[in-house]
């Protein structure tokens, strides 16, 4: 497959990016598709390997919006991790207030020391020898500096905060809409100083293609959250017709153009439950690449079913992009659940626990008593289990 | 093009049915590789294409009909095919950016009145110029395929003005220039609201207009990962010839396959 010539300036993410120093944070799948981590490995796995660089990624957030939001900072917490550029908007919570609350990466201890770099000094006294573990005493020692792990995907500790030395060597940029003037156009409505806040910060770091040669190529992240809700000034959760009813469509279109010539990834978080009209939310998914939903499971009957008790909720996968080829990755079931553990956000096949209750055994006593005499009255609550 | 999808439609790059109205819809399902389909054949027929590019970018299709056989990059050089950017172009026009647009080819996002006319004096622009520049001979009947009507409806067309557009459109190629066209039009699930502005209303009003209709929809009995959906396909003509013809689908990587229903190779 031949790269396509390299004639305008703008950069196309779906290009393959032959030749060039490959990106941080990025592999390239085989089709020729450059693809980043969503921050949770089985999401990644739900989606077929990885968000595509050049797409959106829309959640449905569950009712309490707690997982959707998580699973936003998971994704800008991988931001950090890799060294990428972060864009966070939100018009609700204070986008600072979001990034300090990031989560903990886990890094692993086992990254060597570059050739010709010293290593660590010593402790001032030596540590005790260990008396069980004592082939361990010679392994280097944890290092405790920030390091950029080369590794597809990592895992967060949720109990504790991200490193403010990682948080300072990141970029930011926010829009948090209290804090913005208004403009309104009219087709875009509420969301056109976001879209314009966007595509300035695309042009002005370059991530367009359009910088000069000075730069080094990076990826942008943005996150947009709570998209729709009223807060935003759009009226689409509350009415059925709306006032601006294709403003909300019409910038997820012009956020897909905008994505589609930078190298930036999208992951918005929308309340979908709270759209009346099921035909713009119909829109809103054939708009973007890939769509999620989280049914959570608190506050809900389901909590306390003893199906489902081994999970905090359902995830939906609506939509699974197709970039760059006739099918998209199709996944083996679409039977979902997840569960949040400190240090991992787990998503795995639901599985339907075995019937260990009380009711089993009772109905195999009374099956034998029942066929001891055919004349006989039924006794009792014989229940038919299939 | 699809080998299989060629002979149930009777139709090769070497012969086809000229003057024909294609009307591509799916429910619950992805109707796009159709859309590669008929890019590939055409092209592959040395027809002039117009294609109107409107929800994804050239580099997606570039490389998808690379693996069909047909290298897109060369055909727009050659100038065989006019490909009109029109996700690249729209943040610009609705941000206002571009003041020195003096065609009014992006007129449909400019609010409050959102008009396909640029847009169809585009088309007719780029497909009325024939013959290549080796001079050697024409090309073959021109066609016109858009790529989706539905995302107008998005971005504030009215369905009225779309089916203005593809009247005007089929008038003009069908009837006076012999060529064809092909349309792809998405629909949700099940009509939510009974106004004017939903695409299924869209999709009854083209499917009236149209001459060929193939309609694709998820499998009724769930999803299954051998069987990505079926096909229903229709012809205009006479009463002995009007018949619905269903067939299911797998689309590959490299192309799609076309067989009865129940007689998926997972099934046999």
């Amino acid at each position: 497959m031949m790269a396509a010539p390299v004639q305008t300036q703008a950069c196309s993410s779906f290009r393959r990016s032959a030749g060039r120093a490959q990106l941080r944070g990025t592999r390239t799948t085989g089709r020729a598709l450059l693809t980043t981590s969503s921050g949770v490995t089985g999401l990644d796995r739900a989606l077929g390997g990885g968000l595509a660089v050049g797409s959106l990624l829309l959640i449905e957030e569950d009712q309490t919006d707690s997982y959707s939001r998580l699973l936003l900072q998971y994704f800008l917490a991988e931001g950090v991790v890799c060294g990428h550029q972060l864009y966070l908007a939100s018009a609700r919570d204070h986008p600072d207030d979001i990034i300090q609350n990031l989560p903990l990466p886990i890094l692993d201890d086992d990254v060597t020391p570059k050739l010709g770099e010293p290593l660590p000094p010593a402790d001032a006294q030596p540590p005790d020898p260990m008396k069980i573990a004592w082939r361990y005493q010679n392994f280097p020692k944890v290092q405790t500096e920030p390091v950029s792990s080369f590794r597809f995907g990592h895992y967060y500790d949720l109990s504790k905060r991200m490193d403010p030395q990682l948080l300072q060597a990141t970029q930011f940029h926010t829009f948090y809409l209290p804090e913005e003037t208004e403009e309104r156009s009219s087709s875009l409505g509420p969301y056109s100083g976001l879209l314009q806040s966007i595509q300035t910060v695309i042009r002005n770091e370059g991530f367009d293609g359009s910088s000069s040669q000075g730069k080094v190529r990076n990826v942008l992240r943005l996150g947009v959250h709570s998209l729709g809700s009223a807060l935003w000034g759009d009226d689409v959760c509350l009415s059925e017709s709306p006032a601006h009813s294709h403003a909300l469509t019409t910038f997820l279109y012009a956020l897909r153009a905008l994505l589609r010539s930078s190298l930036s990834v999208a992951v918005v978080t929308v309340p979908a439950h709270l759209i009346q009209s099921k035909s713009v939310l119909g829109r809103m998914v054939k708009l973007s690449d890939a769509v999620v939903a989280l049914e959570s499971f608190c506050s809900s009957e389901r909590e306390t079913s003893s199906v489902y008790r081994e999970y905090h909720g359902l995830l939906h996968i609506r939509q699974v992009p197709h970039l760059n080829c006739l099918v998209c990755e199709v996944p083996d079931n679409k039977d979902l659940a997840f569960k949040l553990k400190r240090k991992q956000f787990s998503i795995e096949k639901l599985h339907l626990p075995p019937d260990l209750s009380e009711t089993v055994s009772r109905v195999s006593k009374s099956k034998a008593e029942g066929s001891s005499g055919c004349g006989s009255a039924p006794s009792g609550h014989v229940q038919l289990d299939f | 093009m699809f080998p299989d999808l060629n002979s149930i439609l009777n139709s090769s790059p070497d012969s086809f049915r000229e003057r024909e109205f294609i009307l591509l819809s799916d429910r619950q399902a992805d109707a796009s590789f159709l859309i590669h389909h008929y890019l590939t054949f055409y092209l592959k027929a040395r027809c002039k294409v117009c294609f109107l590019g409107l929800v994804q970018s050239f580099s997606h299709y570039s490389v998808v009909s690379q693996r069909l056989g047909v290298n897109l990059t060369q055909a727009k050089e050659k100038g065989q095919l006019v490909f009109l950017e029109g996700l690249k172009a729209s943040p610009g026009v609705l941000l206002n950016e571009d003041t020195s647009d003096t065609t009014h080819t992006f007129d449909y996002l400019r609010s409050p009145c959102a008009e396909l006319r640029g847009l169809f004096e585009f088309v007719c622009k780029s497909l009325s110029q024939s013959g290549d520049e080796a001079g050697s001979e024409p090309w073959a009947p021109p066609v016109l395929i858009i790529d989706d009507l539905s995302v107008l409806l998005s971005l504030g067309v009215s369905a009225g003005a779309i089916l203005d557009f593809t009247h005007y459109c089929q008038a003009t190629i069908c009837s006076q220039l012999q060529g064809s066209l092909v349309a792809l039009v998405r629909c949700d699930d099940e009509e939510w609201d009974e106004d004017e502005e939903n695409s299924s209303y869209l999709l009854k009003a083209l499917t009236h207009q149209c001459s060929l209709s193939l309609r694709v929809e998820g499998l009724s009995t769930g999803y299954c990962r051998d069987i990505h959906g079926q096909v229903e396909i229709w012809r205009r003509g006479r009463a002995e010839e009007n018949q619905r013809k269903v067939f299911q689908y797998k689309v590959h990587d490299k192309g799609a396959s076309f067989f009865a229903p129940g007689t998926s190779r997972a099934v046999l």
